[in-house]
């Protein structure tokens, strides 16, 4: 049976998190001094090494990354810790944040000496005012006792825009704009916030790297699946008997999720469907469940891991209902700055919906999976490459739940 | 405080024209029009824009609400869950519709996205504090707490 890991959440519920000295008495910053002892394309090497792809839904190498901003020469560079966390049935950056705070400090401040950067921002969504509280204090009690040298942290809120977790969407928010995602390249590496080199990374990413400077690369490497190595924290909502969260190694399949950890589905009723990554993830069948949680074996199903949110559906669940819901959600988020998405998001919904009310025809399914097709490469960012998922996986998985309403 | 002494609180901040919104929210529960053309005039950029930021996010809202804002969220997980029997116990409880507020000027009651606590749901917001496992029956304890 499959057990937890606990890498990120290491000190979860183990010590005070608003009490610096407890993190350093369980061993934190130790990781931070050590890096500050190496040479910067050592650390960078070490990371890599490691093989830790970013955990926020794009799963880049993160060594990679930071070796692009490293790379480019400039008078400023920014780290900046993406804590939107907006993804529906998400919730695991908010129990980092709340349980370790100072794990996520430390990882930012070895990014910022690996690529030269004495600057850092926390973007933290604006339904989350009581964590910015203890990331404020945090980084108060850190400043207090020097540890985190000449790097200064600094919290900025989010103000209710999904696509805001967007990289470049984020940085357009930052600088005080509406949050509407930029063309990409430049990358944010070359060229980000105010137009300096920035990394972006995940909370759960850089909760991974004190961990990862501390034991090396190999160790963490030869955790989990090998292609997207170490833990993962997912968070299990919908009908399932355990509503909470795990960290697993990466190897851990969708099964031993759902049955073993989360206890199986609730009421004793059957599984329908699993959605992985939030709300753009793909909807994932009965016959799938032994695939592994995983990037790439994800990715393999026509799925995602994405944020690392397990919705499970029980039998009595409609997917057309469920679906509808999605649907209206991306139409909501949609920034409107290009037509694909705007125009594409609303198109969905109305379709989605007129199936919905029993109104449907054939034809309609037809123009859902040529519109989803166009969509998904021709919208300018993430938001509206994946939002026909949810969509698409359904009409390819659960089919008769659509045909059941056509007219 | 007015809103001018908030939003000169955050003039040195750069890009920290958000920030401000914040806390001009916080004071007033909305951005009067008055406010969003100081932000710009402070933030040195056109009033359109300041506009433009004013209505781009969710949680800031260019209409008068009420003082307490109640946010119900409406995505998938909670969605399940039974939001539905909740936002009508509300809506029931206050005499207004989602999007309304109260003639007291007490509350405001809105949909939001995901907040973040699904591992509880249906799950409601008030002045962002989270509330769990909402039901029906316990609508009219936690809406007590406000009046
Ligand atoms: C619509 C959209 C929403 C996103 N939301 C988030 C988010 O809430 N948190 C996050 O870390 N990454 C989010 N991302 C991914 C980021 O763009 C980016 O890839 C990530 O922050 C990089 O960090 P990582 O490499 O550590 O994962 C989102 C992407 C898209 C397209
Ligand atoms: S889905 Fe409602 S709080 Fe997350």
């Amino acid at each position: 049976m499959a057990e937890e890991m606990r890498i990120v959440l290491r000190n979860y519920g183990k010590i005070d998190p608003l009490n610096i000295d407890e993190y350093i008495a369980a061993g934190g910053y130790k990781a931070l001094e050590k890096a500050k002892g190496m040479n910067q394309i050592d650390l960078i090497e070490e990371v890599k090494k490691s093989n830790l792809r970013g955990r926020g839904g794009a799963g880049f190498n993160c060594g990679q990354k930071w070796f692009f901003a490293y790379q480019t020469n400039a008078d400023q560079k920014y780290v900046v810790c993406n804590a939107d966390e907006g993804e529906p049935g998400t919730y695991k950056d908010r129990l980092i944040m709340q349980g370790d705070p100072q794990s996520v400090l430390e990882g930012m401040a070895v990014c910022g000496y690996a690529i030269g950067a004495n600057k850092g921002f926390i973007y933290c969504r604006g339904e989350y005012p009581y964590v910015v509280d203890i990331l404020n204090q945090a980084i108060d009690q850190a400043k207090a006792k020097g540890v985190l040298g000449d790097f200064d942290i600094e919290v900025r809120m989010g103000a209710g825009a999904y696509v805001c977790g967007e990289e470049t969407a984020l940085i357009e928010s930052i600088e005080g704009h509406r949050g509407e995602p930029r063309f990409k390249p430049p990358f944010p590496g070359v060229e980000g916030l105010w137009g300096k080199p920035t990394i972006i990374n995940n909370v759960e990413t850089f909760a991974n790297i004190p961990v990862i400077v501390d034991k090396g690369g190999d160790w963490y490497a030869a955790i989990g699946a090998p292609s997207y190595p170490g833990t993962k924290v997912l968070t299990l909502t919908g009908d399932v008997n355990n509503k909470t969260f795990f960290e697993v190694p990466t190897s851990t399949t969708i099964r031993e999720v759902v049955y073993g950890l989360g206890g199986g589905v609730a009421g004793g009723k059957k599984f329908k469907a699993v959605q992985i990554g939030g709300t753009s993830g793909g909807f994932i069948p009965e016959s799938l469940l032994d695939t592994a949680i995983s990037f790439d074996a994800m990715s393999a199903i026509g799925a995602t891991l994405g944020s690392g949110a397990v919705f499970v559906m029980d039998e009595s669940r409609d997917m057309v209902d469920v679906v509808a819901e999605i649907t209206r959600f991306f139409e909501h988020e949609s920034c409107g700055k290009c037509a694909p998405c705007r125009e594409g998001t609303a198109r969905m919904n109305e379709l989605v919906g007129k199936i919905k009310d029993g109104k449907g025809s054939a034809a309609d399914i037809a123009l859902l999976k040529k519109l989803g097709g166009v969509m998904s490469i021709a919208c300018l960012c993430g938001l509206g490459q994946a939002a026909p998922a949810p969509v698409l996986t359904t009409l390819g998985h659960f089919a008769a739940d659509y045909e059941d309403k056509l007219v | 405080m007015s809103y001018k002494e908030i939003i000169a609180r955050y003039a040195e901040v750069p890009g920290g024209i958000i920030e401000a919104f914040h806390a001009v929210e916080k004071e007033l529960s909305f951005l009067p029009e008055e406010a969003i053309a100081e932000a710009a005039r402070v933030f040195k950029m056109p009033a359109a824009e300041a506009f433009g930021v004013a209505s781009f996010y969710s949680m800031f809202s260019t209409k008068a609400r009420g003082k307490n804002i109640i946010r119900l969220c409406e995505s998938a997980p909670c969605h399940v869950a039974g939001a539905a029997e909740v936002v009508a116990a509300i809506e029931k409880e206050l005499g207004i519709r989602m999007g309304e507020s109260t003639k007291d000027g007490l509350f405001a009651l809105e949909f939001t996205e995901c907040v973040g606590q699904c591992q509880a749901t249906p799950v409601i917001t008030i002045n962002s504090k989270p509330y769990l496992d909402v039901t029906p029956a316990i609508v009219p304890n936690i809406l007590a707490e406000y009046k």
